[in-house]
């Protein structure tokens, strides 16, 4: 095992090399651009493709065009990067394109704080692209998160043939801290192939888990790859019967499997308040429980690395066991609604929103906990 | 006849149901021929063959062939055919756009991938027409031409998509209509066979929509319009800018070597494995 000291974008680059990603296409845009920068540098020593596109749309485009060749594949992005690849998220998720999107967050709406953090593209990550469809979304607090979390995305990708999010901020991206690359520990996987001839292969059948087998370009099973609604075989249907199945199994085969994406650390999980936290904000929010046991306040602390499909059942647990939830979030409260949601008036649910484009520190959340104490 | 049955059966999807979703009369199904035509005499296996399309009634010519077979977003067909030409150099790939497509929505893609000069042979079919969307005006419309979109008028006047394309960079580039077919057969043929980005702008009837707005109503009209408003690149070099005036040159127009991106990362590779 190796310890080195990185920065979250340079574990990122360490996590998506470490999973097989052999191709990245990207375009520069802080604050993620150290990701492009090392995969310049990187990808051509292993023997991967590297390309500068010429806008984020770009990008994507590209990196379906070769995972569907065969190749584990990602761009990274931020800001109104991510609003360009909205069109193309929709056309991995619909014709089913295994890739990771790894999305390093900044103050918005539109150029906002190119340099400064922020969450609040949380909704945006689930929704930013048009039509009802299914979506992984991770959530990185820290650099070696953020290894773990890319190894884990291009494993999700894979498996369910879906894109993934990678969700980080430029706190988490520009943070130098200790990593130790724990890679032997980690299972890597690949996408499932068929098991039958060509003849007989339905590129977009359900195979009982709801994924079918991707096998890659070139390899003798020809078949078509459409953003329309389409048949099991691929070409473009308006039959209700056969648009009804389609995303009904696209939307199942991630949600039927939802027990496997409940990712999370507990801090004092029986305590009577809980915080709930994700990204850089988590890393403030464990401080600032110490800080607040130490004053007497009996706090706990939720930290969530999967944000959607969201933990429901989790969350609910934790919020049957506790009177008043806390949710500090860089942004008018976006997972605060979702923890609401599954409240259902419970608990006394908190938030405290910054969207100035500084961090949440710790005391900032100390205070806030104090007022919430009777 | 026979070879016409033959080619059918070798590349067309049996299990596609027919027909086609093209107007009877449409300047697609003939690039379509020419296109299966010009494979069949390069003799690619069926495997190495992926064909992408953007949106629009021409990219809906990969569902019907059986190769792999990408039909993506409106005017970002290149870009998925370039990662594949990446990932994959040993496969052909072929790109399928309409006019709109290409040089509208898709232009900056269209610009960036002759710039790389990555391997990739190109076809625009230019009807000069938003035809599945109902006859709006396109980046290649005539300035003055009544259109859904242009009821009193088409203010703008038309892209050049092939002059723009060379300008680009692209190591081949030529022009063609579907009246015109020796001339398409053996600019498809080049195309398949050029080692870089190639483009062939194939000029071919919109019917039901752009054959109303020029006051043409039967295909055979609008392929006559085709024969009479073309001059061969050769002939065109001798005449003055009024002589081609509403002239639409064809032929090839422009052929030269450019190292690819494929082959400049091979470089890299080499440079890379030095270190």
């Amino acid at each position: 095992m190796e310890t080195l000291l990185l920065e979250g974008n340079e574990a990122c680059v360490r996590g998506a090399l470490a999973a097989g990603c052999r191709f990245y296409a990207g375009y520069p845009i802080t604050p993620s651009t150290e990701i492009m920068e090392m995969m310049a540098r990187e990808l051509p020593k292993v023997g991967g493709m590297f390309i500068q596109m010429e806008d984020e749309s770009a990008s994507l485009g590209a990196v379906m065009g070769a995972s569907l060749a065969g190749l584990k594949a990602m761009p990274a992005t931020s800001g109104p990067g991510f609003s360009v690849m909205q069109e193309h998220i929709g056309f991995a998720s619909m014709a089913e394109v295994p890739c990771v999107i790894a999305h390093v967050m900044r103050g918005g709406p539109s150029t906002g704080l190119p340099t400064q953090p922020s969450q609040a593209d949380v909704m945006q990550a689930a929704w930013g692209t048009h039509g009802d469809h299914p979506i992984i979304v991770l959530a990185a607090s820290s650099a070696y998160e953020t290894y773990e979390l890319t190894i884990k995305a291009f494993n999700l990708a894979e498996r369910y043939r879906t894109p993934v999010i990678l969700l980080s901020d430029a706190v988490v991206a520009h943070t130098r801290e200790a990593v130790t690359l724990v890679q032997a520990d980690m299972e890597i996987e690949e996408r499932p192939q068929p098991t039958v001839s060509p003849e007989e292969f339905l590129a977009y059948g359900d195979p009982g888990n709801g994924v079918p087998p991707m096998p890659p370009f070139g390899e003798g099973y020809r078949y078509h790859v459409t953003g329309l609604c389409h048949d099991v075989r691929g070409f473009p249907t308006t039959r209700s019967d056969e648009v009804d199945f389609l995303l009904r199994r696209l939307l199942s085969k991630i949600s039927r499997d939802s027990d496997r994406l409940q990712w999370f650390d507990c801090w004092h999980e029986n305590s009577e308040t809980m915080v709930i936290a994700y990204g850089c904000v988590a890393r403030a929010a464990l401080r600032a429980v110490r800080e607040a046991r130490d004053k007497g306040l009996d706090v706990g602390l939720m930290k969530l690395k999967v944000l959607w499909p969201f933990m429901s059942t989790t969350v609910s647990n934790v919020l049957e066991n506790c009177r008043r939830v806390l949710v500090p979030e860089m942004n008018f409260g976006q997972v605060s609604r979702e923890v609401e949601r599954v409240n259902q008036g419970r608990c006394e649910i908190f938030t405290l929103n910054k969207v100035d484009g500084t961090a949440i520190t710790p005391p900032e959340i100390v205070r806030k906990l104090e007022e919430m104490h009777p | 006849m026979k070879h016409k049955e033959h080619l059918i059966r070798k590349y067309l999807r049996p299990s596609k149901k027919m027909p086609t979703i093209w107007c009877a009369g449409c300047g697609i199904g003939i690039f379509m021929h020419a296109l299966v035509r010009a494979i069949d005499r390069a003799g690619y296996g069926k495997d190495d063959v992926v064909m992408v399309s953007g949106s629009g009634c021409s990219s809906r010519i990969p569902i019907y062939l059986d190769f792999n077979t990408l039909h993506t977003t409106h005017g970002r067909a290149l870009t998925f055919a370039t990662g594949i030409k990446l990932a994959k150099p040993r496969l052909k790939v072929i790109t399928i756009m309409g006019d709109g497509d290409a040089i509208a929505i898709g232009g900056n893609h269209l610009i960036h991938a002759a710039k790389r000069n990555i391997e990739i042979a190109a076809f625009v079919i230019n009807n000069q027409v938003y035809g599945m969307t109902g006859g709006q005006c396109s980046p290649t419309t005539a300035h003055g031409t009544r259109t859904t979109s242009s009821p009193y008028g088409n203010l703008e006047s038309a892209f050049d998509i092939s002059r723009v394309v060379e300008a680009a960079g692209a190591a081949m580039v030529g022009r063609a209509t579907v009246y015109h077919t020796p001339l398409l057969d053996r600019l498809i043929d080049m195309a398949l066979h050029k080692k870089g980005f190639a483009l062939v702008e194939v000029i071919a009837q919109c019917v039901t929509y752009s054959g109303r707005w020029l006051g043409l109503t039967s295909p055979a009209d609008m392929m006559q319009w085709q024969r009479d408003n073309c001059v061969r690149v050769e002939r065109a070099q001798g005449l003055s800018e009024e002589e081609l005036a509403g002239k639409i040159v064809i032929g090839v127009l422009t052929n030269r070597e450019r190292p690819t991106y494929n082959d400049e990362y091979r470089k890299l590779f080499a440079e890379v494995s030095k270190i």
